[in-house]
């Protein structure tokens, strides 16, 4: 068979990209130089990042990238820094991570933003402080995207970074904020630095004034790295349940900025604040935010949302406590972060049905959230109110509008498709998770077995029941992992680019 | 005034028409036919050549001349020539053009002077504008609005169902602001008096404030003057129509709009965000009945040519519609279309050519129309210490001017006053008048 896809020009940058992941394992090398642990780990990870990057880059001397290879690369990319990426979990060989099913797992869960994890105790006393850090930092890279980092800093990706930006960016089509590409990526990458660093600024700010004594430098920089990136790992066992309210009203806003398009704030950086008002996505995003938080607080309130009552106390009758927990459940979830403020495992089924339905939302497009995503479901309900007024007006000429835009049926058409698609391999995967649990003999309930694929093809990471915020998903088999991987693998890069990889007609003519 | 027109087409030869009385006027067209027929008609010099090469600009005397007016049927064509005379001396240019983007490019120029352009007149935004205003007063069959607004001009049709039938003018006028300017009878302009009797088939020129014009029209036709939300039908999405769409959405009205071309609909509709724009053959009538097009205040044809707004507006008319307003590129078909009981056909070169003309004339007045092919004009001058109006009541003045003369309307700093035989008209007041074309030069000259 005649190949017409030039694999080895993928494979090459792929290299390149593995290479400077050793660049990024200096952070962790410093971290356990300082605390004295685990520095022979990250020696050993950066040499065979280097090693495996250089022998890849051999495969073409000058690799010449077109619309296919593209695709390829981009999906190899995320394959290959997440198998580099989890053999410091490997050789480090701490908890249940070293297995290497689960080290390949909890960095890919990492890198994708998913937050799902396999480690069954965190905490330091289990794991060196380099290599909880090194979890951290895997989520902040991959929440703008490595792709997106690579045709930042990388010349050769210059000419065809539009199109690995598109491949790899969620939400429908990326926004040329330059007429270069590369300047485009540096500008996210700055928006996504700096709020990173205030956020970081304002939690260690909250541990100096009093208000944080959890919040340590250690955690202010550990927890800047993952509500950024939607990621939601935690080196706090219990999550963000275990910092202060400060904490956690602190981290909500931050939550909502990392969901929202990064494309606002670089604007607003140039002085147009307005395009947050006038921005339909984000004013619908910010409804659906308010909707869920409000219905949330109310159960709550009310005491209708809860079956037992929790670690942290009652919440019935307490206003604050109410409606922080119901906006932080809400916003973590629907920003597909995967923060917990409390154990919603102790929510009722109607108020843990509300975070379900959250599940399906994600965040804006050119965010750093997973999911369907926003502007695909205000793009579907504005084309069935015009559905609607057509069946009446068979002649009517109606464009989907969105903002002052209106959208080509095309992408309306392909916004239906990926929904439908998106929904359709979620039915699926859940099944096969269900059967694949049940032929160990795992007992799984639907809603525990739908919220675990939902949470990983969404890249939001906790659950329900056994894969509660405060849960793990070890119990499930080998097999069941590696499916969650690739879950996740195709989640972060919206499905489709992956799925083209699979079809026969792609690598042929 | 040395005036060169390039073209000869409807709109040079009828802004020729008018000039010729007062000015030296040379036309200059590519096409020797016209040439010599303009020759023959007026009293102007014809040139046979290309109005954008300097050699026949030279020829037309572009030295001595004060102003060109580009004219033809090309836009391009029109521009050069203003920029090629430009070249030579400094006259004043003034270009017709189809194509808004132009006028906005040269709106958009610091000094309007952009491609050597000192006015610019856009047919298709002219047009557009003309029928939006047609549509606000239903009833009327021409409507202009005189300082700034403040006054408005408008010509009825008196039908024989109309209330006003067989009413003298001075039962008519129950508003305070309104003056009786003309009774249009079997196409003779007519003065009125308080005891003139208006019949069917009379048009009444009436000149006043928006709200007693507005008031009259409902008290023509009732059933014609609706207020408020209007269901108005745009047929055919050319040029003339989606800025007609646009202009009635700036007004904050919903029109429809019919526009056969699948990829013309679609465009239409990505502009228009308040219109809903519908995708059909507008002369199928089982579609035009399914959507109550028969239930619309006003069907406006505007499609590209004439024998299909004839057609759907016709069937419009068998439907049902109100009122029907059509674009005619041929000026010879309007007295045709009007013939059938089409309410008003509006000739996108006529429009033009009033504009054009009426901006020639402002050096003196202000603002004018041309009522009934010119056989008179309402002129808003901005009246001086020189004028024979100034500081008398109107009732003597008015017997100083010739006759034919009619004071329709005074603004006074922005504001209407009621022109009556003792209101005394002062230095630097805006007065609208009605002026037989008889009498025109001599009334320029006095006021």
């Amino acid at each position: 068979m005649n190949l017409r896809v030039d694999w080895r020009a993928s494979c090459s940058l792929v290299g390149t990209v593995v290479k400077w992941l050793a660049v990024a394992m200096f952070f962790p090398l410093a971290l356990a130089v300082f605390y004295g642990d685990g520095v022979t780990t990250f020696v050993a990870s950066m040499a065979l990042a280097v090693g495996v990057g250089w022998s890849l880059e051999r495969l073409d001397d000058d690799p010449d990238l077109g619309a296919r290879e593209g695709f390829l690369m981009v999906a190899l990319t995320w394959l290959a820094v997440s198998i580099i990426g989890a053999t410091p979990y490997v050789i480090a060989g701490q908890g249940t991570i070293a297995q290497p099913v689960n080290a390949l797992f909890e960095s890919m869960s990492g890198f994708t933003t998913t937050g799902a994890t396999v480690m069954k105790n965190i905490g330091f006393e289990d794991h060196s402080r380099a290599l909880m850090m090194w979890r951290q930092q895997t989520q902040w890279l991959g929440g703008m995207g490595i792709v997106v980092l690579a045709v930042a800093i990388l010349p050769e990706l210059s000419v065809g970074g539009a199109q690995l930006m598109e491949a790899e960016a969620p939400g429908p089509g990326i926004t040329k904020l330059t007429p270069r590409i590369a300047e485009t990526a540096r500008a996210l990458w700055k928006a996504y630095l700096g709020i990173t660093a205030l956020e970081m600024a304002l939690l260690y700010g909250l541990h100096l004034v009093g208000l944080a004594p959890e919040m340590t430098l250690y955690q202010s920089v550990a927890h800047g790295f993952t509500t950024m990136a939607t990621g939601g790992f935690s080196p706090a066992a219990r999550s963000i349940e275990y910092f202060s309210a400060a904490v956690q009203w602190l981290i909500i806003p931050f939550m909502v900025a990392a969901g929202t398009n990064f494309a606002l704030f670089w604007h607003a950086l140039n002085g147009e604040a307005e395009v947050f008002g006038k921005d339909t996505e984000f004013r619908f995003y910010a409804g659906v935010l308010a909707t869920f938080s409000g219905l949330a607080a109310i159960l709550l309130f009310t005491g209708a949302g809860m079956a037992e009552t929790p670690t942290i106390g009652p919440l019935s009758g307490n206003l604050e406590k109410a409606v922080r927990h119901a906006m932080f459940q809400v916003v973590s979830l629907v920003t597909t972060t995967g923060y917990a403020s409390m154990d919603f495992n102790t929510w009722s089924s109607s108020a843990q049905f509300v975070l379900f339905v959250t599940l399906f939302v994600g965040g804006s497009a050119g965010s750093t959230g997973g999911a369907i995503k926003i502007v695909r479901w205000l793009v579907i309900l504005k084309s069935l109110k015009r559905e609607l007024f057509t069946t009446i007006h068979p002649e009517a000429v109606r464009p989907v509008r969105l903002g002052g835009r209106s959208l080509d049926e095309r992408a309306v058409r392909g916004i239906y498709a990926f929904t439908l698609l998106y929904l359709v391999i979620f039915f699926v995967a859940a099944m096969l998770v269900y059967f694949d649990a049940a032929r160990v003999g795992l007992d799984l309930i639907a809603l525990d077995a739908m919220s675990a694929t939902a949470a990983t093809l969404g890249n939001i990471g906790p659950g329900f029941g056994i894969v509660g915020p405060m849960n793990n998903y070890i119990p499930f088999p080998s097999t069941t992992k590696l499916f969650m991987v690739f879950l996740m693998w195709i989640g972060r890069l919206e499905i489709l680019p992956v799925l083209v990889l699979l079809t026969p007609a792609y690598w042929r003519s | 005034m040395h005036v060169i027109i390039i073209g000869a087409g409807e709109v040079g030869s009828s802004i020729a028409e008018s000039l010729a009385d007062a000015h030296e006027v040379v036309v200059v067209d590519i096409d020797g036919e016209r040439v010599d027929a303009l020759t023959y008609s007026h009293d102007v010099l014809a040139i046979e050549g290309d109005g954008t090469s300097l050699d026949t600009l030279q020829e037309a005397g572009v030295e001595k001349a004060d102003m060109i007016i580009a004219s033809t049927d090309d836009d391009e064509t029109n521009l050069v020539a203003c920029g090629t005379a430009k070249t030579v001396d400094d006259p004043f240019t003034i270009a017709r053009v189809k194509n808004v983007d132009y006028l906005e490019t040269w709106q958009h120029a610091e000094n309007q002077n952009a491609f050597g352009v000192d006015f610019m007149v856009c047919t298709n935004l002219l047009t557009a504008e003309d029928i939006v205003r047609v549509i606000g007063l239903p009833a009327a069959q021409d409507v202009d609005l005189f300082a700034g607004g403040t006054v408005q001009m408008a010509e009825f049709e008196v039908g024989a169902e109309s209330p006003v039938a067989d009413q003298t003018v001075m039962e008519a006028d129950r508003f305070d602001s309104l003056t009786f300017a003309a009774i249009i009878r079997n196409g003779d302009v007519e003065i009125p008096s308080g005891e003139t009797v208006i019949r069917a088939d009379d048009r009444a020129v009436v000149i006043g404030s928006p709200e007693s014009v507005q008031g009259f029209a409902r008290e023509i036709a009732p059933n014609q003057t609706p207020s408020g939300n209007e269901d108005l039908v745009i047929i055919g999405g050319s040029d003339i129509g989606y800025h007609i769409a646009r202009l009635l959405e700036e007004r904050g009205l919903h029109p429809r709009l019919i526009e056969q071309d699948p990829d013309r609909a679609r465009q239409l509709a990505e502009e228009l965000p308040d219109t809903v724009v519908m995708q059909n053959d507008p002369t199928d009538a089982e579609f035009l009945a399914r959507e109550h097009v028969d239930e619309a205040d006003a069907v406006v044809a505007a499609l590209e040519s004439d024998e299909r707004n004839l057609l759907v507006s016709v069937l419009a008319k068998q439907l049902g519609v109100r009122r029907t307003v059509a674009v005619v590129e041929s000026g010879e078909y309007v007295d045709v279309f009007e013939t059938v009981g089409i309410d008003v056909g509006v000739n996108p070169r006529e429009v033009t050519a009033e504009e054009i003309t009426r901006f020639t004339r402002e050096l003196h007045t202000e603002n004018v129309a041309l009522i009934e092919n010119d056989k008179a004009e309402v002129l808003e001058v901005e009246v001086d210490d020189d004028s024979i109006l100034v500081g008398r009541p109107i009732s003597e003045a008015v017997a100083d001017l010739p006759e034919g003369v009619v004071v329709g309307a005074i603004t006074r700093d922005g504001q209407f006053v009621v022109p009556r035989g003792d209101t005394s008209v002062e230095s630097g007041d805006h007065v609208v008048v009605f002026v037989g074309r008889d009498a025109l030069q001599a009334v320029s000259e006095k006021l």
